[in-house]
C-alpha cells in the first residue's frame, strides 16, 4: 500500500503556568492511500494534538513542535511555507471537529461558508459553486438542501450541523480526511446515520484518520488502529489481531473495561489507578504503575516501540531478546 | 432481579407526571405554547432496587430527575416518596424527606464548590441536618472517604487537586452521607474516560449492596445502563415506550425506538449490517406529533399509529411496551 501520510517521531510540548506539558512524545505513525486509521486513547493522551499538528493547528505560544516530520506526499507539513499549507488545507486534507457548533462561524448562513470554502480553492463563478454546495447537502441526507443553505448554523439539530460539517469536509475531494471524535457530541441513532454516511461518502481512494476513545467505532469504521497512552504510540495493529491479540497490556485493558451488550452483567473489569500527569512523566514504562504485568525493567528504562510489519508496540514484552519470562 | 426485590414495597412511585415549560411571546408573555418535557410518566422504584431510564438528548430525562428532586415544576401527576406526596408535604416534612434522596450529578467539574474543602463539602449535610457536631466531622469524613476508596489524605485539599474519577468519588461521597435511600444518579458516569468509569460504575454498585440503596440511573450509555440495572425505562420525546427488566430490554426489545436505540450502538464484535438507521431527526417537544410519537421516524408505522396514541401494555410479566403493533412485529 502506498503511504499518503508519515508522522515521524513527532514531540509537541505546551508552556503552561505549573511547567511544561508533554502532549505528544515521539509519536510516529502512517495512513495509506485509502486506508481508515483509527486513533484511540483516553483523554488526555495525545491524540487530538497529534491529529492537529499535521494541519499545524497547535496554537504557539503555549504549544510547540518540538521535533518530528510529517510527510504528506513528499512534502514536511511541518516546514512547507503556509501559501502551500493554506492550499492544503481544506482541499488536500479537511477536518472534520467534534463540535460543528464552534467549528462553523454562527454569523454566516450554512451556503455562505460552503459557496466560500469551494471559491477559495478552486476558480468557479458563485453560481456553480452555489449549485454543486445545495448537491453536497442534498447528498449528506439534508431535507429541502436549496432552502438549508440559508440556514444559520443554530437554525439545525446537532446531527443535521455534523451532516453540514462532513459536506464541507468532503467536497472538494479530499485525499485525507481527519475526523476528530466526529460523532462524540450526538446521540446514538445520530451517530449511527452519521457513521453510515462518513463510509458510504468516503471514495476508495480518500484516507481517514478517525479519532476517537469510543471502541465500537473503531471496530465498525476502521482497518487499522494505533493506540495512545500518556502522550506516546503505546501499539499499533490491523483492527482484527487487535483484538483478538493485544500486544500492549493497556490495550488488552482497555478493551477488557468497555461495557458491553451481552455476556454478563455486573462488575466490571478495571484498570486501577490513574495516567500519570503529563507535566511530570516518570522514567521507565508510563503505564507501568497500572500494569498487572510489570517487571523489573518497566522502571528502569522506557520500553521503545517494536516494530515489525506494520504492527508495533510498546512494551518489554514485544521484545524479542527479553528472556526472562515476567511475573 | 430477585424476588425480595420484586415484592418490596414502592420507594418512589410517579403518576401521570407532566412537567411543562410555557413559551412565552409578546409584549406581555402571554404562554404561547409549552415544551412538554415530560408529558404523562408513570413508574415506580422498589427499596433497593436500580432502575435505568435511557433515551436521547432532550427526552425528558433530567426534567424528570429535576421534577422528582422539586427543582423543576409539575404541571400536574404525583410523585410520592414512601407513600407521601412530595407536593404536599409541609416543609419539615420535605427536609426529612431529603435525606432520603440525594443526587450526583454528570460533571464533577462544575457540582463541587471550588472554595470548599473536601472535608466541608461531604459533610455540609451531615451538619445542615444536625447529625454530626463539628467535633465528629473527620471521623464522619475519613468513613466516607473510606466507602469511596479515596485516602484520608483528601480531607483538606480543595476538588481542583483531583482528577475527573476522583471528583466524581467525592460526589459519591456527597451522595451517600446521610445514608439516603434513593440516589439519582444523573449521568454520573457520562463524563468519565472508559477505564475510570468501570471503577466508578463498580464503586456505585459495591455500595448498593453495602447500604441497600436504590438508584434511579439516568444515562444515555445503553451499555453501561445493562451492566448496573435491574430494570430499564426507555424514554422518548417527553414519555416512556418501554420498561422492562434490563436483560430482555437490551437482548429483546419489542418497541421499534428501543430496537433502533439498541441496535445503533456500535459494538466491538458485532458487524454494523443489521442496524436500524433511524431517518430524520427528534420532533420538538413544544409541538409533538399526534398519535404515537415515534410514527415519524418508525419503519412500521401505519395509519392508525398517527391517529390514536399509545399508552403502555404488558407484553411479559414485569415488561411493558407501548406500541400498537407489539404483537405482530
Amino acid at each position: 500500500m502506498d503511504t499518503l501520510l508519515e508522522i515521524e517521531d513527532l514531540t509537541v510540548r505546551f508552556d503552561t503556568d505549573e511547567g511544561t506539558l508533554t502532549a505528544v512524545e515521539g509519536v510516529s505513525l502512517s495512513i495509506g492511500k485509502g486506508e481508515t486509521l483509527g486513533l484511540v486513547g483516553e483523554s488526555g493522551c495525545g491524540k487530538s494534538v497529534t491529529a492537529m499538528s499535521i494541519l499545524r493547528l497547535i496554537p504557539s505560544p503555549p504549544g510547540r513542535i518540538e521535533s518530528g516530520r510529517i510527510h504528506f506526499h513528499d512534502r514536511d507539513m511541518l516546514t512547507i511555507p503556509d501559501q502551500d499549507l493554506r492550499e492544503i488545507r481544506g482541499k488536500s486534507i479537511s477536518i472534520i471537529f467534534q463540535e460543528p457548533m464552534t467549528a462553523l462561524s454562527p454569523l454566516k448562513r450554512v451556503g455562505h461558508q460552503l459557496i466560500e470554502a469551494i471559491q477559495l480553492h478552486e476558480d468557479v463563478p458563485k453560481s456553480d459553486a452555489a449549485r454543486r454546495a445545495v448537491e453536497w447537502l442534498g447528498k449528506v441526507g439534508i431535507p429541502d438542501p436549496a432552502q438549508r443553505m440559508q440556514s444559520y448554523p443554530f437554525q439545525l439539530s446537532g446531527g443535521m450541523r455534523q451532516r453540514v460539517m462532513i459536506a464541507m469536509a468532503l467536497m472538494l475531494e479530499p485525499e485525507l480526511i481527519i475526523a476528530d471524535e466526529p460523532t462524540t457530541a450526538l446521540d446514538v441513532t445520530v451517530q449511527a446515520q452519521v457513521l453510515e454516511l462518513i463510509k458510504a461518502m468516503k471514495r476508495d481512494e480518500t484516507s481517514l484518520l478517525l479519532i476517537t476513545h469510543d471502541m465500537g467505532v473503531i471496530w465498525e469504521m476502521c482497518e487499522r488502529v494505533t493506540v495512545m497512552y500518556a502522550s506516546q504510540v503505546v501499539e499499533t495493529a490491523a483492527l482484527r489481531d487487535l483484538f483478538a491479540r493485544p500486544r500492549h497490556p493497556y490495550t488488552e485493558a482497555l478493551i477488557r473495561s468497555i461495557p458491553k451488550l451481552t455476556g454478563a452483567r455486573g462488575e466490571l473489569e478495571t484498570i486501577d489507578g490513574q495516567v500519570p500527569s503529563p507535566l511530570a512523566y516518570p522514567g521507565g514504562c508510563r503505564f507501568r504503575d497500572r500494569c498487572c504485568k510489570a517487571f523489573e525493567r518497566c522502571e528502569l528504562e522506557m520500553p521503545p516501540l517494536y516494530e515489525a510489519d506494520r504492527v508495533a508496540a510498546r512494551c518489554f514484552l514485544s521484545d524479542p531478546n527479553q528472556s526472562v519470562p515476567p511475573i | 432481579m430477585s424476588n425480595a426485590v420484586a415484592t418490596s414495597p414502592a420507594l418512589l412511585k410517579i403518576t401521570d407526571l407532566k412537567t411543562w415549560f410555557p413559551i412565552r411571546r409578546g409584549v406581555f408573555s402571554r404562554t404561547v405554547a409549552h415544551v412538554r418535557a415530560v408529558d404523562g410518566v408513570s413508574l415506580e422504584i422498589r427499596e433497593g432496587e436500580t432502575l435505568g431510564l435511557v433515551g436521547e438528548s432532550g427526552c425528558g430525562k433530567t426534567t424528570l430527575a429535576r421534577s422528582i428532586l422539586g427543582l423543576d415544576p409539575i404541571q400536574s401527576g404525583s410523585i410520592a416518596f414512601e407513600g407521601q406526596a412530595l407536593h404536599t408535604m409541609r416543609s419539615e416534612d420535605l427536609r426529612r424527606m431529603r435525606r432520603d434522596l440525594q443526587v450526583i450529578f454528570q460533571d464533577p467539574f462544575s457540582s463541587l464548590n471550588p472554595r470548599m474543602t473536601v472535608i466541608d463539602i461531604i459533610t455540609e449535610a451531615l451538619i445542615v441536618h444536625g447529625l454530626i457536631g463539628n467535633a465528629d466531622r473527620e471521623t464522619a469524613a475519613i468513613e466516607l472517604l473510606n466507602d469511596v476508596g479515596l485516602g484520608h489524605d483528601s480531607l483538606h485539599r480543595y476538588p481542583h487537586e483531583f482528577s475527573g474519577g476522583q471528583r466524581q468519588r467525592i460526589g459519591v461521597a456527597r451522595a451517600i452521607a446521610l445514608k439516603p435511600k434513593l440516589i439519582l444518579c444523573d449521568e454520573a458516569v457520562s463524563a468519565l474516560d472508559v477505564s475510570v468509569q468501570a471503577q466508578v460504575v463498580n464503586l456505585l454498585m459495591d455500595l448498593r449492596e453495602k447500604y441497600n440503596l436504590a438508584y434511579l440511573f439516568i444515562s444515555h450509555d445503553l451499555s453501561v445502563v445493562r451492566h448496573v440495572c435491574d430494570r430499564i425505562a426507555v424514554m422518548y420525546l417527553g414519555e416512556l415506550v418501554e420498561i422492562g427488566p434490563a436483560e430482555a430490554i437490551i437482548s429483546a426489545p419489542r418497541h421499534p425506538y428501543t430496537r433502533a436505540l439498541v441496535s445503533a450502538i456500535p459494538q466491538v464484535g458485532v458487524e454494523g449490517k443489521g442496524r436500524i438507521v433511524l431517518t430524520g431527526d427528534v420532533p420538538s417537544p413544544a409541538s409533538p406529533p399526534p398519535g404515537c410519537r415515534f410514527h415519524t421516524r418508525c419503519a412500521h408505522a401505519l395509519d392508525a399509529c398517527r391517529q390514536s396514541e399509545q399508552a403502555l401494555k404488558d407484553v411479559a410479566r414485569a415488561h411493558q411496551v407501548a406500541c400498537m403493533r407489539v404483537d405482530e412485529l
